[in-house]
């Protein structure tokens, strides 16, 4: 998704890092076969969504060249038009598929405007307007990644049954937390947590969003 | 053996001792597995110490041990553990996360790629960075 916006730009002081909220083995053929060249990091313990309080994929946050958020975390250019594709033959409507585009291709253009500008596009926050868009974590939350990663733990030393106990108290504790469902959910044959008990919790949130929308213009 | 999770780290601490919701631990091992030290004024890390409540200081501190645990839920921070009390997570708060944040100052972390490298955010100092994420699932 990033390597084209990043072969472009990578000579202008700008790099993509993604984070993988996956175990190596479930990132490694994707990795594998999208061939990027920038750093592609695994994180199995969801240590990043943690630190900056992330729900779900994909979601992204700005660092400018002194190390400091000009935009806090947020969803990085997803739609929820998937969630009115028909559910059996998995195909959305060419206005679904628009949507879906129109959003993407509007955030890289953003992400594009900064790299440019810097501190003077009009994408880039300032302290203020950085600090009152963050999201930030509350003691449920805390406690629900330390379940997350007592978890993934166990998962790693064949406890499953146990494992999925701390998943549980950790998708309860943090239901926004969809990175903590998916990752715990089963997965169909292709490595997709997206069966019947996805479409259930999705459909569950009503008017609520799945990816939370972006505070962009043009979207 | 207990092992303790804290951060990204996980350490085999053989001076861990857990009996109920308590963990003591070797005040050294402690240290290399948080980097927590206990000193005079209480449990220190950089300038921020911890003391002991006054007359319950028995229940945090005996003598080369603490009782980690109970630190950590002073602190406001998490505590979790397996049945069998083998695994324990020391958390770290939603305050702690939450000024980190407000401070803006990107929180720095370091993970490997595919090929067993370890990468850092703060690597990239100087460059503007997209932080993005991503998962199979």
């Amino acid at each position: 998704m990033w390597q084209s916006l990043y072969a472009a730009h990578k000579d202008q002081g700008f790099v993509v890092v993604t984070v993988a909220m996956d175990v190596p083995e479930a990132a490694r053929p994707w990795i594998d076969a999208a061939k990027p060249t920038y750093p592609c990091l695994i994180d199995g313990n969801h240590h990043v969504a943690e630190l900056y309080n992330m729900v779900n994929v994909p979601q992204a946050t700005w660092i400018d060249e002194k190390g400091h958020i000009v935009r806090p975390p947020e969803n990085a250019g997803s739609s929820d038009a998937f969630r009115r594709m028909d559910r059996v033959t998995k195909q959305m409507t060419p206005e679904q598929v628009a949507d879906r585009e129109r959003t993407k291709k509007t955030y890289i253009a953003a992400v594009r405007d900064w790299v440019l500008k810097g501190a003077a596009s009009e994408f880039a926050y300032d302290a203020a307007a950085a600090r009152a868009r963050l999201f930030l974590p509350d003691a449920g939350i805390a406690e629900a990644h330390a379940h997350f990663r007592l978890a993934q733990h166990l998962l790693g030393r064949g406890k499953r049954d146990e494992a999925v106990e701390h998943f549980s108290q950790a998708s309860r504790l943090h239901p926004d937390s969809w990175c903590i469902w998916r990752q715990a959910a089963q997965k169909d044959a292709s490595g997709l947590a997206a069966g019947p008990e996805f479409w259930a919790r999705v459909d569950a949130l009503g008017d609520r969003p799945y990816h939370r929308p972006i505070d962009m213009k043009g979207i | 053996m207990v092992t303790v999770l804290y951060e990204q780290s996980q350490t085999n601490c053989a001076t861990a001792r857990a009996a109920g919701e308590d963990l003591w631990i070797g005040t050294h091992e402690l240290e290399s597995a948080t980097g927590w030290s206990m000193k005079p004024q209480g449990l220190c890390r950089g300038d921020v110490c911890v003391p002991a409540p006054v007359g319950q200081a028995g229940d945090y501190v005996a003598g080369d041990a603490v009782n980690a645990a109970a630190f950590w839920r002073r602190m406001g921070n998490p505590v979790v553990h397996d049945g069998a009390r083998e695994v324990w997570v020391l958390g770290t708060s939603a305050g702690h996360r939450g000024a980190s944040l407000q401070s803006l100052e990107a929180p720095d972390f370091a993970l490997p790629d595919l090929a067993g490298v370890t990468h850092t955010l703060s690597e990239h100092r100087g460059k503007k960075v997209l932080l993005a994420t991503w998962a199979s699932w």
